[in-house]
Formats: C-alpha cells, structure tokens, sequence
C-alpha cells in the first residue's frame, strides 16, 4: 500500500464476525438455528442511522470490500475503486457495511465451518442456499448493527440480484437499489455455463462426493476447470484480443499441449490463484443460488407485480461489452420496474471489458453512480 | 436558463399528471414539470452525458434509443403526454414515432423547426443552397435532422393519421411569440409546438 492510495482510501480495516442466534428457515426447507457473518464496515453510521449503505458480493467476492487489511498489502478489497472518501460510496457521508454471504468460504458459515451438531465440518452437507436466504440473512445483520432501513442496497452480477430481491422482500427497509450487471433469471445459457463448472468439480477424483477435506485433498482440476470457463464468460472476445490476441508466451509454438499462448498461461495462473483461495462446495452453492434466481415466479411470472410494494428509488446499470449478463437482462429488470410505475434510472454503459466491467474503475461508470448516489440520504 | 417553450408546453400539462419525454437531454423540462406540475415520468435519452445529469437532477431517465422500439416498454395509454421537444425531424420514421407516442400516451406534445420559414425559403429558393439558421444551425453534411417539415407538412400528415390538432404555438428562433407569427405562420415562424391527439 502506498501512500497516494492512502488519501483516498478507507486505510485498514478489520474484519469483524457476528453469531445470530436466530433460526434462518432456508428456502430449501431446513432451519439454520445459528450462524456466523464476517463482514466490513468503513464510515460511520448517524445518530438516525439514516445513512447505511449495504454491499452485497458476486459469486467469488466476499466482505473485503474495501482498504487494506496490512501495511504490506499489495491489493486493496474488491470493489475499492467505488469505496471510500469522495469516491462514489463515499464513506465520508455513508456507513457501508459488507459482508460474506452465507455459504461462503471467507469467513461466514459455509462448506467448510463447523456444524455444531455433529462437530464436524460441514462439507456437502451445508444447505443450499437462494439469493432469498442471503436477503434474510443480511437482514439480520442490519438488526444487529441497528439498521432499520437501509439508504442503499448495492451489487454487481449476483451482488445485483440482492439488491434486486432486497426491494421486493423488504420494501421497508430500503430506500435505493443500485443494480449492476445483474438479471432477473438466468438464462438457459447462463444455466449451462454453470451446469459445466459444476461437472468439472464434482466429476473431479479427489472431490469424493464434497468430502475432500477429510482425504486431505481439495478437486484443484475441477475447480480450476471451472474457474477457467467462468472467467472466459466473464471477458469479452474485445478485451481478450487486446489483452492477449495470438501472443505466444515463449515465442515460439512447441507443437506439445503445454502453454503456447498467453492467454493459456493467463487462465491457468487466474485458476491456480483462485482454488488457492476459494472452496468448492462454496462454489457449487453459489452457482445453484444463481441458477435457482427467479423472484417473478413468486407473481405469476410478472416481475412488475414484485415490485409493487416497493417505495425504493432504482438504478439499473449494464455494459455493453457483457454477454453473460447482457443489456438485454437488465432490460427486463428496467422493463418491469417502469410497469410498476418506480422511480429507475438506467444507464448502459460503454465498456469493453464484459462482465468483469462492474468490477473496473470506467469513468462513466463510477459517475453513474455517484450522480445516483448524490440524491441518496 | 429557463427555456420559454418549456414554459408553454407546461401550461398545456395538466397538473399530477404523467409523461414522457422522448429524447429528454438533460432533463430540464422534466424537472421543470415536476417543479410547477407535479408532474412524473421517465426520460428517453442515448447520450451518456445527458443521462449522467438527468439522474444528477433524481430524474427517472432510461438510457436508450426511442427508435428502438418503445412498444417493448409501455402499455397503451400508459402516460398522460408523450412529448417531444425538438427532435422529431432526427427520427428515422416520425410519422410511426408520432403514432406510437399517441399509442402510449392520451397526447401528444411535440417541437420542431419550420423548413418554411422564410430565411430558409430565400436561401434554398434564391440562392440555391441548403438553409442555416438560428433554429437549422447545421450544415447539410453533419446535420442530425434528416426528416425536416415545414408546418404544413405537419398538418397534412396529422390530417393523414387521424390525429386533431389541438393546440398551436408559432415561435421564433429565441422561443419569443408575436402579432407577425401568427399572421403568417409557416412564412415568419421558426419553431412551432403541437398538442394533439387521435381521433
């Protein structure tokens, strides 16, 4: 970390846990009687507790959102290039709380904590949960923090479709939704996506049915498989031409299957560093919860009718690059939100960088937000 | 600055009453209904930097081209006025646009300048060369306005459309009305608002 990151930096931040001690009847129909969350607060909540921003993450994210966790840190959290002082979360007016989604691998309860039932882990044998669970969840969260109702409920791509489900299951408690590359279901395509990255896991020899701990091996071929083919759909065809375009890493073809060009080794190394650090019982769960996402089927299909009781002000936010989560689903999102006759806003934005665009400090895209953002609280 | 056409659109607008401005730039007659009318609605608008300052204003703004199909959006009659300021000569079909505005909203209110203002008719008639003035500021090569009318033209493609006329307002280029506009409108009137509806 050096210092002209500091100016504008929320600095180091700690990672705090909560148990809830209240029963969380999941969709699936099993009962969590108790839970942890690990999340992050930078700013300061008012003495009306008016000014609550909730983060929500995407599929491998988690409540790093952002600063520095050590001196020595090379990258600040995920989504630091919207959070912190004059940025457009701007932690000088705003209290922004992010946390690890149930089921996760970072700290939360998930796979791989301990079931205290039986004092084992988890494992395969953790719930699965919906974007509807982690909703009720962060809303036992808010009730610890003393949050009542939140002045904005944000997320990109899964972190979207919180935001989304936050306005429909608690029209109260929300006054903003921000919803970034996100969409109101999955298409079969997305389904496939996900359906193939699950396979490479499950089908790998050391996942033993999701109880690899217990064998002292993680699925590392599967997971890395998986997060290969995610990271392609998370790209566009643009940004890895001019990333990668045919580059050849040694410069020369070796006629063999080992890396020729850079953008296998590229994908490798992306996979390498990610099964170091995430789960994969956790990834399957996150996939299904995406794959489950449909808040319309709730209203006869009509999302509009969702939205009803809603008084939250929306923005809808997509890239024009995305192909995973294209315009086109956000659309839909805009589509019924208007039906409803709701205050939305939506701005698609150039960018080239596909899905991962949410994540990336675009210009258009941080004003975007801090424009919306200027009318909130 | 408070443009004077804004003025008089909003006294055409009933008060609580819902609209859509197709191609609403920054927002300024959509703050200014909601201000004096009460008035809400959503913005249609394609350029990034007019959508950036309607949302800066808390307008409800939609970042997308009208041309690209409104039906998709709203319902018949779903607004009170679809309205129109100075953009209807940049659409690909104006007639389909006008119709469509009147198939989603009980009116329609829309601005444009007059190819027949007489400036215009001296330049292209006398002299022989596409008109530029105050309110057709182009040159004929990088202009936006590929469907331009005169006020005559407009009145015959309501009458051919079934739509009534129901308010008129003949302008000059600085939004000002006088006693000669109205005598000759289609000769000295630059800027002309229309109110209508179907049959």
């Amino acid at each position: 970390m050096n210092s002209k990151l500091k100016q504008n930096s929320v600095g180091i931040v700690k990672p705090e846990t909560i148990e809830i001690n209240e029963t969380l009847r999941l969709d699936c129909g099993k009962l969590l009687d108790s839970f942890e969350l690990i999340y992050e607060t930078y700013g300061s909540l008012n003495s009306e507790k008016s000014n609550a921003i909730l983060i929500c993450h995407a599929l491998s994210g988690d409540h790093h959102a952002a600063g520095y966790h050590h001196e020595d840190d090379k990258k600040p959290g995920w989504w630091d290039s919207c959070i912190g002082p004059g940025k457009p979360f701007d932690t000088n007016k705003f209290f922004v709380v992010s946390l690890n989604n149930l089921g996760g691998c970072r700290g939360s309860s998930g796979p791989n904590s301990t079931d205290k039932k039986t004092g084992k882990e988890f494992g395969p044998d953790f719930p699965i949960v919906t974007v509807n669970d982690w909703v009720n969840s962060q809303k036992l969260l808010g009730d610890y923090l003393g949050i009542n109702c939140w002045a904005c409920v944000v997320g990109g791509s899964l972190g979207g479709m919180q935001a989304l489900q936050w306005a429909i299951s608690y029209p109260e408690k929300i006054k903003n939704s921000i919803i970034v590359a996100a969409a109101a279901k999955l298409s079969a395509q997305n389904i496939a996506f996900n359906e193939v990255a699950r396979q490479a896991i499950i089908t790998d020899p050391d996942f033993h049915d999701g109880r690899y701990n217990d064998h002292g091996v993680i699925p590392k071929r599967g997971l890395s498989i998986a997060r290969m083919l995610g990271h392609i759909t998370y790209l566009s065809d643009d940004s890895m031409r001019q990333k990668f375009g045919r580059d050849l890493r040694e410069g020369k073809l070796h006629f063999g299957y080992d890396v020729d060009f850079q953008v296998e080794s590229y994908l490798r190394y992306q996979a390498q560093a990610f099964v170091e650090r995430f789960d994969a019982n956790t990834y399957l769960l996150m996939t299904k919860a995406l794959d489950y996402f449909d808040p319309a089927a709730d209203f006869n299909g009509d999302l509009s009718l969702a939205f009803e009781k809603t008084d939250s002000r929306f923005l809808v936010v997509s890239f024009t690059s995305d192909w995973r989560f294209s315009s086109s689903k956000s659309h839909e999102i805009v589509k019924s939100l208007v039906r409803a006759r709701k205050n939305v806003s939506y701005a698609e934005i150039e960018a080239n960088q596909g899905h991962d665009a949410f994540l990336m400090p675009i210009p258009d895209y941080l004003k975007v937000l801090s424009n919306f953002m200027e009318n909130v609280g | 600055m408070e443009r004077k056409d804004f003025k008089f659109i909003s006294e055409w607008i009933q008060k609580d009453s819902t609209v859509l401005d197709l191609g609403c730039g920054d927002s300024t007659l959509l703050d200014f209904l909601r201000t004096n009318k009460n008035v809400s609605g959503y913005g249609f608008e394609k350029d990034i930097d007019k959508v950036q300052q309607s949302i800066n204003k808390n307008i409800s703004v939609i970042q997308a081209d009208f041309n690209s199909g409104l039906g998709q959006y709203f319902d018949q009659n779903f607004f009170d006025y679809a309205v129109m300021t100075q953009a209807l000569q940049e659409n690909k079909n104006p007639d389909k646009i006008i119709l469509e505005m009147l198939r989603i909203a009980k009116e329609g209110i829309v601005t444009f300048p007059n190819m027949g203002y007489w400036k215009n008719r001296l330049q292209l008639g006398l002299f022989g060369k596409m008109p530029i003035s105050n309110s057709l500021p182009n040159n004929w090569f990088d202009t936006p306005n590929i469907h331009l009318c005169t006020f005559k033209d407009f009145e015959r493609l309501c009458e051919d459309l079934s739509i009534t006329i129901l308010d008129k307002k003949v302008l000059n280029s600085n939004y000002d009305s006088n006693k000669l506009l109205n005598f000759l409108p289609n000769f000295f009137g630059e800027i002309a608002l229309y109110r209508f509806k179907k049959n």
